[in-house]
């Protein structure tokens, strides 16, 4: 509630801010320059590809998204790549929650020999680049156990970001109050049924939104599969790129439809986040 | 009025922390159906001890028999003892995800493995031995203090628990709540259970305890029944001590 009618109060007005902070505090004048910056940035890249005898073709573009045929709705290249995508991140994501649960139990059970290696997992992963480690499943261990691209591309995001899930669960277990495991105790729960029953549940609230970070990052790192050429959206712009040489309508249209899906995650979870809150 | 048989025994309990001398050789038992306030300034291992009684913190040495079964950090028994010895917090300790209802049947649904239905009833009738049989399907965060702390003592009492533990269960009370949750634990004492409890409400003191204990720097210092506790106790610090809580 806002009360203009200042005759209304007794005292004194406080003295206004100073002129400079009041123009650039007002919504008007942040929302023009806002405007103003993405306009530069904007023509400034247009004018550049200008420059160099750039010839835009966006009027090609829609195809690689979607088609209307006889047969109704058709999804193009990029949206089929999509799913790839999504289907890649959901599955590695669901391996890396396990192995990360796996690993900060390990970690915060207290046994030496569990939380050294714990730690030495994470040192390891922590401490080589995600490149690298998609090298070393293909072109080494995938040989050596036979398995395909796809499955190395899948066990190296779970095992790349199993890593820093099992450092957000630590956290968010040890955000719980000591007092809960002390309450569980006294009514004879066993440390498996403390987990399931009474940390975890009041854990997730903490872990909701480092949680979501962590899929919008998987989804990213996801594109670094395109290098053994596994069938994603970045392969398939690649792909297309080749056939048809818009590098610069494709890349845009990759990072939009990259940047849709992430968005639209995000805004989910707070969504979430919000809806969780009213219980506790 | 009380059986031959303790029902807690300790005996030359001692518990370090660290360097810290927490507990120095304390010999204590407790009968069944008996009352104990244990009082004491703060730091004079009133809550160690008591927390030792339940498996909460472990003594390093010494003994401690609880219904008959010898305790200790390796025993497996303790999770089985644990049920039959209820603890109520200083800070409560609700489950804050799961509502009131919740809170007192998840215990004896995946411990004891009672039905939902069964666990339920018993749930109700504690509610409402602690008068807030309304507040069922709250959360406790929607609860005042002193009614989140009746919860608490419903939570231990619905595992049908034989002894009762209370650390410092008033401190974290504001004033006005104080009373609400010390009828609650007279009746309780009424029902024939056995408790121990931390406190520093002499008042409850005087009218439940039948025998009162005296820590300081975590050693016992008397053991006697209230009557000459509160009138005519043996030891100067105790006697001061009582000086300094009872002037006002």
């Amino acid at each position: 509630m806002s009360v203009t009618d200042t005759s209304l109060f007794k005292g004194a007005p406080l003295p206004k801010p100073p002129p400079v902070q009041r123009f650039f505090g007002s919504t008007l004048v942040s929302v023009a320059l806002y405007l103003g910056i993405i306009g530069v940035i904007v023509w400034g890249s247009f004018t550049g590809a200008q420059n160099m005898g750039y010839n835009w073709q966006w009027y090609r573009v829609p195809q690689y998204l979607y088609s209307f045929t006889d047969d109704g709705f058709q999804a193009g290249e990029l949206l089929i790549g999509l799913a790839a995508t999504i289907q890649l991140s959901l599955t590695a994501f669901v391996l890396a929650c396990l192995l990360g649960l796996l690993v900060a139990l390990l970690r915060l059970s207290g046994l030496v020999i569990g939380s050294a290696v714990a730690v030495g997992f994470l040192e390891f992963i922590r401490n080589i680049p995600l490149l690298v480690l998609l090298y070393l499943f293909y072109y080494v261990l995938g040989p050596i156990f036979g398995f395909d691209r796809y499955t190395a591309s899948i066990l190296t995001l779970a095992v790349f970001h199993s890593a820093l899930i099992s450092e957000i669960l630590r956290a968010g277990i040890l955000a719980v109050d000591r007092g809960q495991w002390e309450a569980a105790k006294s009514i004879g729960m066993s440390p498996g049924q403390t987990y399931r029953y009474i940390i975890l549940p009041q854990s997730v609230r903490f872990m909701l939104p480092p949680m979501t970070g962590e899929v919008v990052h998987l989804i990213k790192s996801s594109a670094i599969v395109s290098v053994i050429a596994v069938a994603e959206l970045t392969t398939f712009g690649r792909n297309i790129i080749s056939d048809t040489y818009m590098s610069f309508e494709i890349w845009f249209t990759v990072a939009m439809v990259y940047m849709a899906v992430t968005l639209i995650l995000s805004v989910g979870v707070s969504y979430l986040e919000r809806r969780y809150a009213v219980d506790q | 009025m009380t059986d031959a048989t303790p029902i807690i025994e300790a005996t030359n309990l001692d518990k370090f922390y660290g360097t810290f001398h927490a507990l120095k050789d304390v010999s204590l038992s407790v009968h069944p159906g008996q009352k104990l306030v244990i009082c004491g300034p703060s730091g004079s291992g009133k809550s160690t001890l008591i927390r030792c009684f339940n498996g909460l913190e472990w003594h390093n040495s010494g003994r401690l028999v609880i219904d008959g079964t010898e305790v200790h950090e390796h025993a497996k028994e303790i999770r089985a003892l644990r049920q039959e010895v209820g603890m109520v917090f200083q800070q409560f300790n609700l489950f804050p995800h799961l509502t009131v209802l919740e809170n007192l049947t998840i215990g004896p649904m995946k411990v004891r493995k009672i039905s939902r239905a069964q666990a339920e009833e018993t749930a109700r009738k504690y509610l409402d031995r602690v008068h807030i049989p309304e507040q069922a399907d709250k959360y406790p965060a929607q609860l005042s203090g002193g009614q989140q702390q009746r919860v608490a003592i419903a939570r231990s009492l619905c595992m049908e628990t034989r002894i009762m533990l209370f650390d410092e269960p008033t401190s974290a009370l504001d004033p006005e709540m104080i009373n609400e949750v010390l009828d609650v634990m007279v009746e309780l004492a009424e029902t024939g259970m056995t408790m121990v409890v931390v406190t520093h409400e002499m008042g409850f003191a005087r009218k439940v305890a039948d025998t009162m204990v005296f820590m300081e720097d975590g050693q016992i210092v008397e053991v006697s029944p209230p009557e000459t506790f509160f009138t005519n106790p043996e030891s100067e610090r105790c006697r001061l001590f009582l000086d300094q809580i009872l002037e006002h």
